[in-house]
């Protein structure tokens, strides 16, 4: 995939702003990102990746949480967990950063039309499935039923809270399936892991299945689908490793012959099954 | 076919040097490496092996690629373009040579990488047949052909003792070869039956070294059952002092990190080179996916002799110049873990 950002090297980022700062938990933050001129920094598909640098703390990659649908700019949600991202935090509206993009592959809205969908994440894996969910959305007619299937630790931890809570559940043959890992007060959701949350929903295994989150959800999100009749080409999932280059030349985030960058983040799970379990 | 007399190449150097950047193989305190010439240098072009490939010619080991000041919410960008002159690298053996072409396969596949490309195209090759292969070459194993012309050099020269035989394989080549050819006599009948004596002597020593008879096609079983063979990657990684070398003697290894100077509010972005077999390569803020040298070390070969194939149309990264098999520290090598994942029980 080329990089539409710039007629220069891939590696250039180009100057955008944060034009809008929304804090969603205590350490996640939802960025609305323009470019110099207030427009999109560039065109991208659901699933998709953006470089963020801050120079001179540094670049880090994020998944885009916005629908593609979106004109007017991208969104990332971010967690704060480490350099990049603390310092991404105590940036404010105005604030001019790096961004270059788009990177990786995405997740193939066309194959999934006239299907129904289970869309299952965990803490801030909800980030790139919002950004499918919203262009399922946002092109409501060509999918079949909606699932969303979604967990955090705490309450306080469910980001996107308007349109898990306010937004989704409204939309038309769409369902909200919400749980968080331990009781809590104010909460009369469900509680328990996700992968045993899922087992309990007991879905039909002709849907597909889109599965975003920590790397040990996914593995028993994974187990739990195919206990229910899942097969392994109905599931998709993304999967991260460290990334500098963006574009499968840097080394750093090989699966075996694959690399998250290029050939993910975005892989259906039979692919999956073909790579070292190095990750 | 030209020939040139040795006696001559004080003056071609010269001749070469006003138009371009003129690369050689220069040997300062016992070491030998491609180095920019300037008169008085000591040349040496006997010695099949440079201590480094010449890499770093196409692919820097920094690379400062942006300028960047930030301040009060304002960023400013400036873009740092390649930086060098045309030049000629003299003296390039031929799995040197290939390795270029490994490395345009990854750097000048799409999205081309506009810095590699620059010091890529502004360079002329002049490949050097090895009269002298050492005992840790391997390059026939590799499909490297160390008597012949190889392709993607410019100019292909010999060593035919008191003088080189030299001849030109592209356009960039015939054009240089232009600008010099005063020094030049055309070769006779009897220099190209030298020639083709001297690449069968060639050909008969390369037979003989150590470790020419690698079969890589011993390595058998898909990407996960070689993998999988934790035994062997484990015997190796217990003597691996993780210091990097093979990596970046290697001229095929080709990973970078991308960096911010932290001066100040300003500064550069800079790229260098970066090995696998570092713990921090892989880190991220909530783990790191290779917690163990073996898992690195088994990363760095599967690249190599798996990866790199799958992707790149059966062709290994590596070009057997046994710089890795010369310099470990811990005598660990590409042709031992060859031998071990083909069933051989060699010794570590």
């Amino acid at each position: 995939m080329s990089c539409s950002c710039h007629d220069q090297d891939p590696l250039i980022p180009q100057i955008a702003v944060i034009k809008e700062v929304r804090v969603d938990t205590h350490d996640v933050t939802t960025f609305k990102i323009v470019d110099n001129f207030g427009k999109k920094p560039f065109e991208f598909l659901p699933g998709q990746c953006a470089m963020i640098s801050i120079p001179p703390i540094g670049e880090a990659i994020f998944s885009i949480t916005s629908s593609p649908s979106q004109e007017e700019f991208i969104e990332c949600s971010i967690k704060k967990c480490g350099t990049v991202t603390d310092y991404l935090h105590q940036l404010e509206a105005g604030s001019e950063i790096g961004v270059r993009g788009p990177y990786g592959n995405n997740f193939p809205v066309e194959e999934l039309k006239n299907k129904d969908l289970v869309f299952i994440g965990g803490g801030i894996g909800l980030a790139p499935l919002r950004s499918v969910i919203n262009y399922v959305m946002d092109n409501r007619d060509d999918f079949g039923k909606v699932d969303i299937v979604y967990g955090a630790r705490t309450p306080g931890d469910l980001v996107h809270s308007k349109d898990i809570f306010d937004v989704w559940p409204k939309e038309k043959d769409t369902t909200v399936h919400l749980t968080v890992d331990s009781l809590s007060e104010n909460w009369d959701g469900n509680v328990g892991f996700v992968p045993n949350y899922v087992k309990t929903l007991g879905f039909d295994s002709n849907k597909i299945a889109l599965v975003c989150g920590p790397p040990i959800m996914i593995k028993y999100t994974l187990q739990a689908l195919e206990e229910m009749g899942f097969k392994k080409d109905q599931v998709y999932t993304t999967l991260e490793l460290k990334m500098k280059c963006g574009i499968g030349k840097c080394g750093r985030c090989n699966i075996g012959d694959k690399y998250v960058c290029k050939d993910g983040p975005v892989f259906r799970c039979d692919e999956i099954t073909e790579l070292p379990n190095e990750y | 076919m030209k020939k040139i007399l040795k006696t001559k190449l004080p003056e071609l150097w010269q001749k070469i040097d006003a138009d371009f950047d003129l690369f050689l193989p220069i040997e300062k305190n016992k070491t030998l490496n491609f180095s920019l010439w300037k008169e008085g240098e000591k040349v040496n072009l006997d010695r099949v092996r440079t201590n480094a490939s010449p890499k770093h010619l196409v692919f820097p080991q920094t690379e400062t690629y942006l300028k960047f000041k930030n301040e009060n919410k304002k960023l400013s960008l400036e873009v740092v373009e390649a930086e060098g002159d045309e030049y000629v690298l003299f003296g390039v053996r031929p799995c040197d040579v290939k390795s270029f072409k490994l490395l345009d396969n990854i750097f000048l596949r799409d999205p081309v990488d506009t810095y590699y490309k620059v010091h890529r195209d502004r360079g002329i090759i002049i490949s050097l047949g090895c009269s002298n292969p050492e005992d840790t070459c391997f390059c026939t194993s590799f499909g490297v052909e160390a008597a012949s012309a190889p392709e993607g050099a410019d100019i292909a020269a010999w060593d035919m003792g008191d003088s080189f035989l030299w001849k030109t394989q592209s356009e960039k080549g015939q054009k240089l070869m232009e600008s010099v050819e005063e020094f030049f006599t055309d070769a006779h009948e009897k220099d190209l039956k030298t020639l083709e004596h001297e690449k069968d002597n060639i050909r008969e020593k390369l037979k003989e070294l150590p470790f020419s008879n690698i079969d890589l096609s011993k390595i058998k079983g898909t990407q996960q059952e070689i993998f999988d063979q934790e035994e062997i990657w484990n015997e190796f990684s217990e003597k691996c002092l993780a210091c990097g070398t093979c990596s970046y003697l290697c001229p095929t290894c080709h990973c970078y990190d991308l960096c911010d100077y932290k001066g100040s509010n300003k500064g550069e972005k800079f790229r260098c080179w970066d090995s696998c077999m570092s713990s921090d390569f892989t880190l991220m803020a909530h783990g790191n996916p290779r917690t163990s040298q073996m898992q690195r070390l088994r990363q760095r070969f599967m690249h190599k002799l798996v990866y790199y194939p799958k992707n790149h149309e059966g062709v290994y990264s590596c070009v057997g110049c046994g710089r890795c098999a010369d310099r470990c520290p811990v005598h660990i090598d590409i042709v031992k873990i060859i031998k071990k994942l083909g069933g051989e029980k060699n010794e570590l």
